[in-house]
């Protein structure tokens, strides 16, 4: 039958009504994504670009000024423009705690989202709720918790004297491993949850056909066991790398402040220093440092993929 | 049986209902944390019937943002004297006219004008104190009227100092220390000042608002403190004493103020007389363990906290304390690189 002009026209409205639905299906989404996510970036951008005001906040008019001092300082006497080191270091200093407490959780996160997961199913909720129930405690009084375990007069230090495995305490608190015992308590369940998802799919009896094939046990988790376990433990390390990057309690408290971490550097701006722009541009480098990793470790998975299919 | 559960409920939700209807109205309180005595609003709002809801918040700075953004819902505010102008420079405070009110004449004689509301047109007082140095005796039993405890610490006191990490008072004392004025924009001070925090940091076991646990527990010996809360500290480990050092300590006291946008106006004036009531005036002091500057507040006042050696400053030392000050924003901008520098 041929197509006559009339059925066309109706076939385009039924598409261009199908496009509407679709949008005003997607509109609740966008809404949110727009108000949530969008807008707020984009103040902060707008902030960036903005004057300090006297007393915080920003004032009308564009200024570089918030941008040029996250990466240039000026020399104390002459006001020359020197490298601004000091962000430097404490950006460094943030990357290698949330590289640290990546690593950190995966080696107790793993065999831990292991072992529930082989865990008959009657009793898997029993151990999942126990890794979870501290969880839904304030960040805060988790933290005070491990103070009170690593302490000089805490928990762990009196057991050790008590068996005389020492004859002082430890200084435990106020120290980088302080702190790193403290991030990697916190975050830990974001680790473990993700990787326990993607173990409780796998099907054993793939490990099973992998020794049948006489599969050394490692060749067997190298090539079998990790390959499926991979998106989860991805999930995992994103989830915790991310926060980590942007800590702020944790740190404080463990670290006892001597050093500060990015999350303090912006906090420390938009406060006692009074200068909203430069904390606004901080707070966007951290950003696009999160979203350059992102892009980069999306690039190579997808280049990962087409070499291996 | 469910259905005299919802009854019950229902009469009580009415009965709240119509509390809250017969108040005189409301009054919504905004102060720094564990600040406002929770018995000293209950007065109040028996007195004058008023509903009084109170929202704390940490820090000077945090609490301008907020007011500054608006839609705030306060009513009062606590400002601490040097950031009074921050407000009255944005026309953030009413003009309620405290020292037309009838309480006024209780204040203290040195307290009646203060160098940031000199005629006290915006603000009463709510307690003062100092910001001096907490040492440990059993530790360290040598001089702690200096600020060489954290600055340039004996040997005993090495590794167990906190400083606190409020910027400008950590910068303002070391500037005095070396002799030069707090809020300069002299490089060469500035720099030296710089320096020997810097040196001075190897020593110092945190940067942080600790806990007195710290310090009930020894894990600390020393710190930098303030008056009232190192009564407190005295109260639960007496090795611990105050000082105030000569070579300058901060000064500074907290003042209640009416928001240019307040909504129940009339109450807020209330309060600000309320206030300035010896009897009302010693609860805040009891509560607090800060100086109040009402006098004939003693007769109320705990007999522990009048005979506290923390809130008496010795005569000697009078003459040592630096008055709490805004910056301009030059000398707030080498404050900060400073102290970026100090803890990067």
């Amino acid at each position: 039958m041929p197509r006559n002009p009339t059925a066309a026209a109706s076939e385009s409205a039924v598409a261009r009504a199908e496009t509407r639905r679709r949008w005003s299906l997607a509109l609740p989404a966008l809404t949110v994504i727009t108000l949530c996510s969008i807008l707020p970036l984009g103040v902060m951008v707008a902030y960036s670009f903005m004057e300090a005001g006297q007393y915080g906040n920003v004032q009308w008019g564009f200024s570089l000024e918030g941008w040029r001092a996250v990466f240039l300082d000026r020399d104390f006497f002459d006001d020359s423009y020197i490298p601004a080191t000091a962000h430097l270091t404490i950006l460094a200093r943030s990357i290698l705690l949330a590289l640290a407490t990546t690593a950190l959780t995966f080696v107790f996160g793993i065999p831990t989202a292991w072992f529930i997961a082989t865990r008959p199913p009657a009793t898997r909720a029993y151990w999942m709720f126990l890794i979870t129930v501290p969880f839904w405690t304030n960040l805060l009084v988790r933290t005070i918790a491990i103070q009170e375990v690593i302490r000089a007069d805490g928990t762990l230090n009196r057991l050790l004297l008590a068996t005389g495995l020492i004859d002082e305490p430890l200084q435990m608190m106020f120290t980088n491993g302080a702190v790193l015992v403290g991030m990697t308590y916190v975050y830990l369940p974001l680790m473990v949850l993700p990787v326990y998802a993607a173990i409780e799919k796998f099907d054993f009896r793939l490990a099973e056909a992998a020794y049948d094939l006489h599969a050394s046990r490692l060749y067997c988790l190298r090539r079998v066991v990790l390959p499926l376990m991979w998106p989860g433990i991805v999930a995992g390390s994103i989830l915790v790398f991310i926060p980590a990057l942007g800590a702020y309690v944790t740190p404080r408290l463990m670290g006892g402040g001597r050093a500060m971490m990015w999350g303090n550097l912006i906090d420390l701006q938009f406060g006692q220093g009074r200068n909203w722009p430069l904390g606004a541009a901080l707070s966007i480098t951290l950003t696009l440092v999160v979203v350059g990793a992102m892009v980069w470790y999306a690039r190579r998975a997808a280049k990962g993929d087409a070499t291996n299919g | 049986m469910k259905r005299t559960h919802t009854g019950t409920a229902l009469a009580a939700g009415l009965t709240l209902l119509a509390q809250s209807a017969t108040a005189e109205g409301n009054l919504n309180v905004y102060n720094f944390g564990l600040y406002t005595p929770p018995d000293l609003l209950e007065k109040f709002s028996k007195e004058y019937d008023v509903e009084v809801t109170l929202t704390d918040f940490v820090a000077n700075e945090e609490a301008i943002a907020r007011i500054q953004a608006g839609g705030h819902g306060m009513d009062v505010i606590i400002v601490s004297g040097y950031f009074i102008p921050a407000y009255v420079d944005q026309g953030l405070l009413m003009e309620s006219n405290p020292a037309g009110m009838e309480n006024f004449h209780n204040i203290a004689d040195q307290w009646k004008s203060i160098p940031t509301d000199p005629e006290r047109k915006y603000t009463v007082p709510w307690v003062w104190g100092t910001t001096g140095v907490m040492v440990n005796r059993k530790v360290y039993d040598g001089d702690i009227n200096t600020a060489a405890i954290f600055l340039d610490p004996p040997e005993e006191l090495k590794g167990g100092i906190n400083i606190v990490p409020s910027m400008n008072d950590m910068i303002d004392m070391t500037l005095s220390y070396i002799g030069a004025e707090p809020c300069t924009t002299d490089r060469e001070s500035l720099s030296k000042a710089r320096d020997l925090l810097l040196s001075a940091k190897e020593n110092w076991a945190s940067v942080d608002y600790p806990s007195f646990e710290k310090f009930i527990n020894e894990d600390l010996s020393a710190s930098v403190f303030w008056s009232g809360a190192a009564a407190r500290v005295r109260g639960l480990n007496d090795g611990f004493a105050y000082g105030w050092p000569k070579d300058g300590y901060m000064k500074w006291m907290d003042n209640l103020a009416i928001l240019a946008d307040a909504a129940n106006v009339e109450n807020a004036k209330l309060f600000q007389n309320f206030v300035m009531e010896p009897e009302n005036a010693a609860m805040i002091s009891n509560y607090t363990m800060y100086n109040n500057a009402i006098t004939g507040s003693e007769a109320f006042m705990d007999p522990a906290l009048i005979s506290a050696p923390e809130l008496e400053v010795p005569e000697d030392l009078q003459g040592a304390a630096i008055e709490q000050t805004l910056c301009a924003p030059e000398a707030q901008d080498l404050y900060t690189r400073i102290w970026t520098e100090l803890t990067r």
